[in-house]
Formats: C-alpha cells, structure tokens, sequence
C-alpha cells in the first residue's frame, strides 16, 4: 500500500474511533443500555480479536500454514492462564518464535 | 473475580467516608494502570513498524486513534496484507464498545464543550475500569482524568520508544514479531473469555477467518467474523446467566450499577484488567 494510501487509512481510522467514542458522551444513556447493545458489542470484540489471533497464528499469505507462530501462541497461552502480564506474553511469543526459527524449525 | 460483590451501602457503612482517602486511591490506581497499559505500547510500537507502517503513521495511530485493540487490528490487518478501508473498518468495529463506556461515563463527569470533546478521546477500557470502580463520584472523576490522561502520555511514549526499537530491529520475523502480534491479540482477548457465550464467539470467529482466508481478500475474513458475534449476541437471552459473565458489561461493572447514581460499586479487581 502507498504511503498516501496508509495515511489515508490512518486518519479515516482514528477520525471513526474518536466519533464512536463521541457518540457515546452525547446520546441518551438508556439507548446503549439496552442489554441486547452491550451484548452484542462485548461479542463484536471477542470475535474480531479471536479471529485476528486465528489470522495472525495460522495464515500467511492468504494461505493457512503450521509454523512456529502456533507453538508460540500456545506457549503465550499457557503463559496467561499463569497470569503472567500482557508485556510478558507478548515478549515470550516472540522469543519462542525467534528461537525455533533460530533452530531452523518452522 | 468475587461472585456477589458487597452492596455499595454496605461498603459505605463499613468503611467511614473520606474523600480526600478515596481520592489519593483512585490517583494511586490510574497510575498503576497507566504504568502498565503505557509498558505495552511498547509492543505496539514495535508491531506496527513491523507490519509495514512509518514512526510517523504509528505515533499518529497512538495520539489520534488512541485505543489499544483497534490500533493493533488495524496494524494486524495492513501487516496481513489488507487494505486500508478493511483496516478502518475493523479498528472502528473494535472500537465500537468505547461508546457504551462513554455512554456510563457521560452522566458521572456531567461535562460540556471543550472538555467533553477531550473526554471523549480518553474514554477507553482502562479510564472508565478505574473511574467506575471508585465508591464516590469525585473519586470516580478523578480516576477517570488521571488514568485516561496517564495512558495517553505513558501509551505515546512507549509507542515512540517501541517503534524506534522495531525499525531497528530489522527483519521481523527473525525476532518472532508476528507471533508476538498473535500473541498480542490474545492477550487482549483472555480476559473476556469468562463467559460460554464469549468463548462460543471466539471459536466460531476463528473458524470462519480461517475458513474464509483463502478465498476472500485479505481483511475480510476477520471483519466477516464479526457476524458470529450478532448472531449468538442477538439470540443469547438477557438471564442473570449472560450478565456476569459478558465482559463488555463488566468492564464498566454493569450499566445498571451506575446508571443515575453517584454510587459506583467497589471492586477493584475490574481496574487491573487490561485490554
């Protein structure tokens, strides 16, 4: 993608961001306090982060491959069921990756 | 997680009121979530340059898109090779919660012009998790401007620091920079799987990414996902059973808690979350 393309992509992003977040501050409480609202947007965002996992951990390319990112992300989840902190698990997957490739694995 | 916290007046009666106590708390959370919340800008920072963005368009995520999951989708969908328009959309998608927590946010700051514009771009997971769970209504202002303020400055700082490191790291893969992005996501993800209808969603969502990866554009199979999520959202019933569990509800210890009230409930667990 171009430069002017992603700065394009950047600023469309953040203005929709900050509007949503706006929306917020100026409707009637009761209109987003409906059970079915909060419901639904808890999910959106359980859905679009489990698939950007299942994405960024098993695709490549368009493709869908096993590398050494699934055994990094299954190292990063055991590493947050011990309740290790975000920048931990983060750090971890990395080194995990790094290591195996390192290896020549994956 | 306590499963039936104490009842705000029952704190009240048995702790004795003072405001200047539970001011100094809600300063002394804001500012570890800060900390925290800002350390892992680090990996943002690093993440974006790594999926193909300039210093300048990572900063410029940080200061004006200013929420963390959204900024790491969008970066995860440009660095998988997306376009622009699905990125937008799907940062904009996961942003969409940041308006149910203006929406709790609104009647306890009780604010006009400038500042409601201001406030606006600080409401984020971790400025309403701290303000709602202060037990009186300065305390819960005063959190809420100390931690959406200290996340600011803290998450562009590190966000600076995290994409120098990663422009000179080099080639991201041989450091394992796309697998610290899955790993990002979930750990963005965990803490709101607690509940059956929650990881139901999680793994539908993945099924149909990864399903419709080889066929559609890059992008569109993590937006399509969300479908998944409307479609056990809507027919889910509204019991006790949904409430608890529903992160989104949560965060902001449930709309009903502090809705026309001074009174925010107590629990201090639900300012430690991250995400």
């Amino acid at each position: 993608m171009s430069p002017i393309a992603t700065w394009a992509a950047v600023l469309a992003g953040a203005l929709a961001c900050y509007l949503t977040k706006l929306l917020g501050h100026r409707v009637p409480a009761h209109w987003l306090a409906q059970p079915r609202v909060s419901r639904i947007s808890a999910l959106v965002t359980v859905a679009l982060l489990a698939a950007l996992v299942g994405v960024q951990t098993f695709t490549a390319g368009g493709v869908l491959v096993l590398d050494a990112r699934v055994v990094a992300v299954a190292v990063a989840a055991v590493a947050l069921a011990l309740r290790a902190p975000f920048i931990v698990v983060v750090v971890l997957a990395a080194a995990v990756a790094a290591a195996l490739r390192a290896l020549g694995l994956g | 997680m306590p499963a039936s916290p104490p009842p705000p007046d029952a704190l009240e009666a048995a702790q004795p009121h003072d405001p200047a106590a539970e001011r100094r708390r809600a300063i002394r959370q804001a500012t570890s979530v800060a900390i925290a919340t800002g350390l892992y800008g680090l990996s943002f920072g690093a993440l974006s340059v790594a999926a193909g963005l300039s210093v300048l368009q990572t900063q410029a995520l940080s200061l004006l898109m200013f929420t963390g999951g959204s900024q790491f989708a969008f970066v995860g969908v440009i660095g998988a090779g997306g376009g622009g328009v699905a990125a937008a959309a799907t940062a904009t998608l996961l942003g969409a919660r940041n308006a149910l927590y203006g929406a709790v946010m609104a009647p306890l700051l009780d604010l006009r012009g400038a500042r409601r514009l201001l406030a606006a771009h600080v409401t984020i997971d971790e400025s309403t998790a701290v303000a709602t769970a202060q037990r009186d209504l300065t305390a819960s202002r005063v959190g809420f401007w100390w931690a959406g303020l200290g996340v600011l400055v803290l998450w562009n700082v590190f966000t600076l620091a995290g994409a120098l490191l990663g422009n000179a790291l080099g080639d991201p893969g041989r450091w394992g920079l796309d697998a610290a992005a899955a790993a990002a996501f979930l750990g963005l993800l965990w803490p709101r799987l607690a509940a059956r209808s929650a990881q139901l969603v999680a793994a539908g969502a993945v099924v149909v990414a990864l399903v419709l990866t080889p066929v559609a554009p890059a992008g569109v199979p993590v937006l399509a996902a969300a479908v998944v999520a409307v479609v056990i959202g809507w027919r889910s019933p509204p019991g006790p059973s949904a409430v608890p569990g529903v992160p989104g509800t949560e965060d902001v210890n449930g709309s009903d808690e502090v809705d026309g009230s001074d009174e925010t409930g107590g629990r201090e667990g639900t300012a430690r979350r991250s995400g």
